[in-house]
Parts: structure tokens; sequence; C-alpha cells
């Protein structure tokens, strides 16, 4: 068994019992990263000097004391949309391909706190838009269980280095289902956590009150315990939350008896391939068996969240996008003539097509005459949701159903089509509209060999319910590693 | 399509969010446009009269700062970046005439 | 030819009196080379994200108070988006929505004596730009992030002036209360006082609004005055010849004096305002919004009415007192010590009147204390020093600020109190000049005033010129 089969929470153990050195393990990532990258693409900058300078100290550091936690000296990949002081932090856009921020974001100082060796920036959906990461604007990452697949996206790269175990785990964002769908797709599990649970300073924004950021890791154990490790609250995120609560691994517990679980039949209408609908009701199978009351329900207004979602994430996106002008920071194009043609030129040149669609969208949506029958519309529509959950939660612990309608697509097959794009996520997206946590576990494959992923979903700040079931779940099978593993 | 993105929508926003696109790009941007509007309209259906836009999901407020002065000399980092510097300022192309 | 009356309303902008940026621990202090005042807050660095200053609600609440409007309970910030490099994200936080205050009106009156009531709209809280300097040869301009997030309040009035005097009547108004508040020092020639003026006309009798402009630009309230009649006779112009007014926003220039169209093709004006995610709504209880309340200051009008009534000063001179914070401050403060308002007053009046003319200076830069100015007037009441020395120390305070009783005692200038040595100066004085006192005993009378010069002169102006008067009745008689 290879040193990279490990999760990350059982690398912390043999580094702390002196089994493995903080260098090895940094080393063996790196020497998986140089076998791999070529066939995966997951990162878009590799620090190995940084790593192995900062592996060294960290190994003195727990060697003098000074650091024991769970995960002191594991190596971990940042999703490139977090702000990495003097690394490169590029968004996967040409706009930032020389973007080298001055501080770094708080989840990774608490990860750094904790021990952490980053590895690198993985890559992504250009600024988290899009679901495949062939947005990108440095090509795009290919899945390990099969290259001829995309990984998912929008933190396709984070998830593809974890399950091509080029990395112990890694951060991701999700905004709409992008950590909890490329997790789906590359059979690994992640975590999108209650909105406010971990900070977005230094997050570089896309759908302001959308985003958050997330563990992505190979099992829930580990995803527990980096949840436990990132959450804080932040005086310098607004809409950071102080909670009662950060022992998120005290609900790594294999005992689901009396738990309910509903599942909303709305989820199982079509468009939801046949395979993954089998894998998820025996996957909800396994919990009943398991002793959680399972039942179905009507959630409804499930068809409502996508179009709510693209107005909203879009005109937050057209605003928090505008900074990127070749003043201050990133590409300004060579040739201009006057202010306004520079904007115009640093933008044209530095944004991808998705990220244009989008920006446009949003700046169309929010323009005068327009804002009340599509802004305020959807924000309506959001609260509705918000209700639709609300109501749930008053039943249920957890609602159980898939992370995606279908399994990986074959790459290139998405673009063409955006909508259809955008209405593979369809199960996510209402869970950041609402703010809540959701999970994604791996539930089986399909007959191609593709993972499914199983997604439960908590409400806000409860967390260890969606744990406790994922975790009573996933000591029912292995882990699979993937082929490139 | 029930939505159609005239020539000057797309230019105007085009103003709006400093983008400029070739005639190629603009027709796809129509159509997309108007695609995704369409999908959009479906929230028509929904009656929502009655209902408060929810800007922020959860009830939090009144997060503030005290008013104590923490940033030192912050020119080396907030020019770290700069495409084009000089005098400790961001140069920009001229933004009046005369 | 047709009678035109002006309709104004006014978009004031009011920096404001903190330490920190609105969003960041930024210092908010002039000067300081370019971008010093900068983090990555202010210039929008990405992943970046602000915070409220709490002082920045207390101050627009306190504002909206004295301009009584009502204040917005449940308030929220949004988000104006418009491209400019002076605005690092390219867009400026604000509020539209709901801004903080609403509804409140001033009472004005004007140089010419007429009183009116003037709406305010709303005030809302907002994030000052940053600076633009233009390379006057080159193809270039600098920006500068300093002022970027330093807190402004924007008071918007309703369209209720018809002049520049109103104008001008309702621009003191406004600054004596933000300086009375201490939130801010409202100086329109360093902008931390600015103000938009919108400006229509429309014929006498008209109940309808004309078309208006914006006019910005404008850094003395001279510049105000000249723009509103520039612009007033631009837009009678325009209609007389038979065009239209173009609603737009103008750039005064006062050199010239006339106003400029700002326009251009790539500044749509479509602001696509949402509100600001990144900012939690705010929410000012009743209890936060009488805890401000009581904190309330006197305001100029109650000061004015307690300086007549109180301290039985002209009304002229309370005017004038209370019509600047620092100097109202200064006299009660002087008048708690020496408890004598009339020779306060009469010594702010006067003497600091006149010594900061000479020196061109304001209120707001004088720096003696009370406690010296209380001492002096206590010195001269007690007839311990003259009204020509006095003012020859007072001179002292305002520079230096000395303390008049070591100065006098270490300069020697006290009154020589001691009758026998007064007494024998005046006699010298009366035997060397026999023509005055031939004079004065001939029923020149004023001859005395040869001789009580004379011996102050001897007596090196240390004396009391009354006593130096009895003593020669005396003995002239």
């Amino acid at each position: 068994m290879s040193l990279m089969n490990l999760t990350a929470v059982e690398l912390g153990k043999k580094i702390k019992n002196k089994e493995v050195t903080v260098v090895e393990a940094t080393k063996a990532a790196l020497d998986a990263i140089d076998r791999n990258e070529e066939k995966i693409g997951a990162f878009v900058t590799v620090d190995k000097e940084g790593a192995l300078k900062r592996a060294e100290e960290v190994q003195k550091l727990i060697d003098e004391g000074k650091l024991d936690g769970p995960l002191a000296g594991v190596p971990v990949a940042i999703k490139d949309n977090m702000c990495t002081k003097g690394m490169l932090t590029t968004c996967s856009s040409k706009i930032l391909d020389n973007f080298k921020p001055t501080f770094t974001s708080e989840a990774v100082i608490n990860l750094e706190k904790a021990g952490a060796v980053i590895i690198g920036k993985t890559n992504m959906d250009e600024f988290a838009m899009g679901s495949t990461t062939e947005t990108s604007a440095f090509g795009a990452t290919k899945n390990p269980w099969n290259t001829e697949h995309v990984p998912g996206g929008s933190s396709g790269g984070s998830c593809a280095a974890v399950a091509a175990e080029e990395c112990f785990y890694a951060l991701g964002s999700d905004t709409g289902g992008s950590i909890r769908q490329p997790s789906s797709f590359c059979g690994v599990t992640g975590i999108k956590p209650t909105y406010g649970t971990v900070s977005r300073y230094g997050l570089i924004a896309y759908g302001s009150s959308l985003d958050q950021i997330g563990p992505i890791a190979k099992d829930v154990t580990d995803c527990a315990t980096i949840l436990e490790i990132i959450a804080s609250h932040d005086e310098k995120d607004s809409t950071s939350v102080k909670r009662e609560d950060y022992d998120f691994t005290s609900a790594l517990v294999d005992d689901v008896k009396g738990m309910k679980i509903g599942i909303p039949r709305d989820y199982f209408g079509e468009g939801l391939d046949s395979e993954v609908k089998d894998a998820i009701r025996a996957a909800a199978k396994v919990l009943e068996e398991k002793g959680a009351i399972v039942e179905e329900f009507d959630l409804s207004l499930v068809e409502y969240a996508i179009p709510a979602y693209y107005v909203i994430a879009c005109a937050e996106a057209s605003s928090n996008l505008a900074r990127f002008d070749g003043v201050k920071y990133g590409h300004r194009a060579a040739e201009y003539d006057g202010l306004h043609n520079m904007y115009k030129k640093s933008r044209s040149e530095g944004f991808g097509p998705e990220v244009k669609r989008r920006i446009m969208l949003g700046s169309f949506v929010l323009s005068s005459g327009y804002y009340d029958a599509y802004y305020l519309k959807a924000l309506r529509t959001k609260a509705l949701i918000k209700k639709a959950f609300d109501d749930a939660f008053a039943k249920y612990d957890v609602i159980l159903g898939p992370a995606a309608p279908t399994t990986a697509p074959k790459l290139g097959e998405s673009l063409s089509d955006p909508l259809k794009m955008y209405l593979g996520d369809i199960y996510t997206i209402s869970v950041n509209l609402a703010g809540l946590p959701g999970i994604s576990v791996p539930c089986g494959t399909d007959s191609k060999g593709l993972p499914i992923g199983l997604q439960l979903i908590g409400d806000c700040n409860k967390e260890k319910n969606i744990i406790r079931a994922a975790y009573s779940f996933e000591q029912t099978r292995e882990y699979k590693h993937s082929p490139l593993a | 399509m029930a939505n159609i993105i005239s020539d000057e929508t797309i230019e105007y926003v085009g103003i709006l969010a400093k983008l400029e696109l070739n005639d190629e790009e603009k027709e796809q941007a129509k159509k997309d446009m108007g695609e995704m509007l369409d999908y959009i309209d479906k929230l028509n259906e929904l009656d929502t009269s009655g209902v408060e836009p929810m800007s922020h999901v959860f009830p939090t407020n009144n997060v503030f700062r005290e008013d104590v002065v923490k940033n030192g000399d912050g020119r080396e980092d907030t020019l770290a970046n700069a495409p084009e510097e000089k005098d400790d300022s961001f140069v920009v192309p001229k933004t009046i005439v005369g | 030819m047709k009678q035109y009356e002006t309709v104004i309303g006014l978009e004031v902008h009011v920096e404001l009196a903190t330490k920190t940026k609105i969003f960041c621990a930024c210092s908010t202090e002039f000067g300081g080379a370019p971008n010093a005042h900068t983090c990555p807050v202010c210039t929008g660095m990405p992943g970046s994200l602000p915070v409220l200053n709490k002082k920045v609600v207390e101050h627009a609440v306190a504002v909206g108070l004295a301009t009584n409007c009502t204040i917005t309970q449940n308030c929220k910030f949004d988000r104006k988006n418009y491209f400019y490099p002076d605005n690092p994200q390219n867009y400026q936080i604000s509020q539209l929505y709901q801004p903080i205050c609403r509804n409140g009106h001033v009472d004005i009156k004007t140089e010419s004596g007429i009183e009116k009531s003037i709406g305010i709209h709303e005030i809302h809280m907002e994030e000052d730009a940053g600076k633009l300097v233009h390379d006057e040869w080159g193809e270039s301009s600098l920006v500068d992030f300093n002022r970027s997030g330093v807190p402004l309040i924007e008071i918007v009035s309703e369209p209720d002036m018809r002049s520049a005097e109103e104008v001008i009547a309702y621009l003191e108004k406004l600054r004596l209360i933000v300086q009375y508040l201490g939130a801010s020092d409202c100086k329109l020639q360093e902008g931390s006082m600015r103000a938009d003026v919108n400006l229509s006309v429309r014929e006498v009798g008209s109940t309808e609004f004309g078309t208006r402009t914006e006019m910005k630009n404008l850094n003395s309230f001279k510049a105000i005055a000249r723009a509103i009649e520039g612009e007033r006779e631009r837009q009678i112009d325009l209609i007389e010849s038979g065009q239209e007014v173009i609603q737009e926003t103008r750039r005064w220039d006062d050199t010239k004096e006339y106003s400029y169209a700002m326009r251009s093709k790539e500044d749509a004006q479509d602001y696509r305002y949402f509100p600001e995610p990144d900012l939690v709504p705010i929410v000012i209880s009743d209890e936060w919004l009488e805890e401000i309340r009581s904190r309330q200051p006197e305001f100029r009008d109650e000061k004015l009415k307690r300086y007549v009534e109180e301290y039985k000063i002209p009304e002229y001179d309370a005017e004038i007192l209370t019509g600047n914070k620092h100097l109202a401050d200064l006299f009660e403060a002087t008048t708690a010590i020496c408890n004598n308002p009339k020779k306060v007053s009469n010594w702010l009046m006067v003497e600091t009147m006149r010594l900061m003319k000479e020196n061109e200076m304001e209120p707001e830069q004088l720096k003696f204390s009370p406690e010296n100015l209380a001492k002096l007037i206590n010195m001269t009441e007690a007839k311990e020093i003259n009204s020509s020395v006095a003012k020859e120390v007072f001179e002292k305070i305002f520079t230096d600020d000395i303390d008049p009783e070591k100065y006098v005692e270490e300069n020697g200038l006290k009154t020589v109190a001691d009758d026998g040595a007064l007494r024998s100066t005046i006699e010298k004085i009366v035997a060397e000049n026999p023509q005055s006192v031939e004079d004065y005993k001939s029923g020149k009378k004023k001859a005395i005033g040869f001789l009580v010069g004379q011996t102050m002169k001897a007596m090196q102006g240390k004396a009391d010129p009354g006593m130096v008067n009895q003593i020669l009745q005396e003995i002239l008689n």
C-alpha cells in the first residue's frame, strides 16, 4: 500500500507516531503529481520548493511539540480562488494569470495554523463558473476514473487531485454545487458547510451570498476533521457566523437509529439517470436497514431553483468581477485607446466565454427597468425555497438525494449547450440558495465505472446530522481508489 | 424564443459590463441571453406576491468594527500587482480631456 | 419677457470625522504618500471584504435626528455599480433602497431675512472614492486610494430652494448642525463638505418642475452662487430659444463661469443597484436610538437663545459666537471659569476676531486655552493690569497660550499699586509740565489727558489709568 492511499487523518497519525516524516509525505505527494499531472491537469500551480521548505518547518514544530493536531504535516491542495500570500492565485483566468495576493485567505490561515503543507493550487472553472472545469483558461482537468470524462466543477481540480491521490485532501468552494458535484463525479467526499461557517475572507467572490468554502477528501472522517479546522468566526467577514458547535468530529458515529430521512420525490423525475437513481435508492435502503426512518415527500419548487440561482449568482458576479479592470492588478491590454477602451479590451481579453456570458446576463438583470422583474423575483423565489426547506426540516433530520443527475459527462459534451449544463446543478443549487449544509459521499459506480455521489442535506448549522448519516453509510462500503491513484 | 435580444441591448450591456464583443460573439451572446431569459421567465409561473425579497438568508445583523486605526502604511502591498505604477500611484489612461 | 423661478435641490456630501475608514481599519488622516492609507479592502483587492465602522452609523443617526428625520431602524447597504478608476471595486457601497434617514427638514433664515423650511428627502451612508491626479502634459492620470473608503453621508434635500441665498443659508445651517455634532469639520475648500446642485427653471406660477441638471465641482459658497446664476441663465436661454434642457450631469468651471456636460457614451448612468451581500442589515433598536439622542448637543438655535437670556450678551454677539462651534465652546468654557460672560464675549468678539483676521485664521485654528483667557480677564477685573497691558498679554496668549499670571510677573507688567510711588511720579510730572497744569486750571479739562499719558509713560504702562486720573485731580484741585 502506497503512502498516498492513506486518508489525511491516517497520515496525520503516522506523522504523529513518527512512522512517516512530513517531508516524506510531501515528497510522496509531489511524486504523485509528477506521475499523474500530465494525465489529470488538476493543478494550476505546484509549489514544490515552498512545500518542501514548509514540510521541514512543520516537522520541526511537531518535534518540538508545538503542533499536534490531527492534520499537522499533511499536504493539502487549495482551489485557485483562495488567496495565498505570494503564491499565484488565478481563479483559472487569464485576467489573473500573474496575480500574487498580499494576504492569505482565512480558511487557509486556519489550515496553516493546524500544520498544513500547501503543495499547490488547483484548477477550476474560470471564477468558479462552470460544472466541468473545462472553462479554465489553463485547460481542462480530467477525471481520474476515466480521463475522457470531466471531473465536474467548478472545484474539479481539487476533487481530481484527491481522487488521483496527488494530495491527501483539498479545499474547494461551492456556490451552486461546486464541491458536491465534482466530489460525486470523482468518487470523493466533499462538504458544503452552512453559509457563514467558514470565513469567505480571501475567497475571490463569485456569488457572495452563495459562496462557501468546504473540505474535499477521501472520507467523511477527513472532511469532518478538516471542517473543524477551517470553520471559524472571522471578524473580517461580516457574514461569518459564530457557531455554538465546532466539534464536527463528535458526529463521526455509526448510528442512524431513529434518524428521520426525507427523500424528495421531485428529485427522482425526468433527467435523472437510471443507474444514479438505483444507486441512490440502494443507499437509502442501507440507511433504512441501519435503523433510519426513511420516507418520501414533496419538497416542491425544485425546478425554480436554477433560474433563481442564475439571476442572483450572475447579478452578484457582474458586480464582483467589475474590479478586474486592468488598473490595480491582473491583465491589462497591451494596446488601447483611452480609459474605457482599456477597460473593455483588458476585460474582453482576460475573461473567457462562460464568464462573459454570466457577466452580461448579470448586468442585464440588474439594469434599469429589469431589476424588479428579474432580481427581486429571484430573491422572492429564494425566500419560498428557503421556506420549503424549513418545512421539510420540521419533519426530517436529513434530506437524501443524488448530488447530480448523471455521472461525469465526456469532455467537450457540456459547453456547447450551457443551459443543459446548468440543469446538471438541479440537486445542489437550492441548498446554496437556502444557505444549508450538504455533503456528497460516494455510493457506487455506473456501468462505465464512473462514480456516483449520494447527497445528504441538513438544516442550517446541522452539519452533524449529515456527517453522522454519511459516516454511518460509509461504514457499509470500502473506499474505492481511482485507477490513477 | 420569447426573449429577442436586440443589437442595441447587447451593445448597451457591453457598455455596462465593459466588455467588447466581436460580431460573432455578439450573435452568440444574443442567442445565449435570449435562451437564458426564456428559462428564467419560468419564475413567472410562481406567485410571489406578498413575499419579501430575501437578500440575506440568515437573520444576522449589526456586525460592526470599532473605530480604531489598525492598518499602517499599505503602499507596498497595494501596488505590488500594479500593471503600471508611478509615484506610489496606479497609472491609468487620462480620465479628463484638456 | 417671461418671469422664471429657479428650483434647486442639493445633494450634500459630508466626510465624517471618524478615525478610520467606513469599511476597514485604515486611517482617514489627510496627507501622507499616495496609497499610504490603504489596505486590501479600500483598494478592492480580490477576496477582501468590508466590515462596517459603528461610528459611521452613530454619526449618520445623529445628523438625521438633528435634521428632524425619521430613522430607518432596519437599514441596509446597496452596491452602486459604475466603472471609474477612483472607484477600486468599480462599485460604490452606498444606500438606495433603505437609507438610514428619511423625511427630515431644517429651518433656515437667509441674509435678507427670509425664513423657510427646507425638506430633507433622505440621508444615506456611503464610501468616498480615491483621488485622480492628472498629468497635465502626459497621457495618463495617477490613482491614489488614500481617500477611498473615507465615510460619507449624503444629505439629499427636497427641491425646496429658490435662490443662491437660500442655498447658502441651507448649507450654513447644515454645516453648523454637523459641526456642532462633531460629525465633520465641513470644509468646502478641503472637500470635507461638497454640494452638487440640482437645478431647473420654470415659469413663475407653474406647478410642474422643469427638466433639471446636476452640477458638480462646487467648492466654495461663491462658486455655488455663481454656478446657480450661470446655470439658471443657460437654462432660460435654452427655453427662450425654443430648445430643451437635457437632464444630465454638468461640471461647473468656476474660472470660465460656465458648466459643461459630463456625458459620454460610456457613462450609461445605469447604476444597477442591488443589496450588498457582503454586509448584513443594520438594526437600530429603540435603546440605541435613545442613547444617540441623549448624546445630542445643544444646537445653535437653542444656544443663541440661551446666550442672550442667560448670559445677557447682545444678540449680535451671540450670533457670532454660536456661528462656530469652536468659538461657542471657547466662550462657554472661559465663562465657566471666570463667570464674566460679557468680558469673555468682548475678548472673543474684538481682540480675538481682530487677530484672527490679521492672521487669516479660522476659529478651529485657535489654540489658546479658556483657563488663560479667564485668568487674564480676572487680572484685568482686579485691576492687576491695565487694559493696554492686557491687550499686549492677550496677543501672547493668542499666539503661544502663555499663562498670563506668570508672564505679567516675569515681565514686571503688574500695575503699580503702591500709592506713594505713583503719587511721587505724578508730582514730578506736574512739576515738569506747568503749561498743561495752567491749561487745566484755566478750564481746558482735556489737558489732564496729556498728564495722564505722561505719567503712564513714566510708569512704563504699569499704572492703572483710573487711579492716575484720580490722584492727578486731587493734586491739581
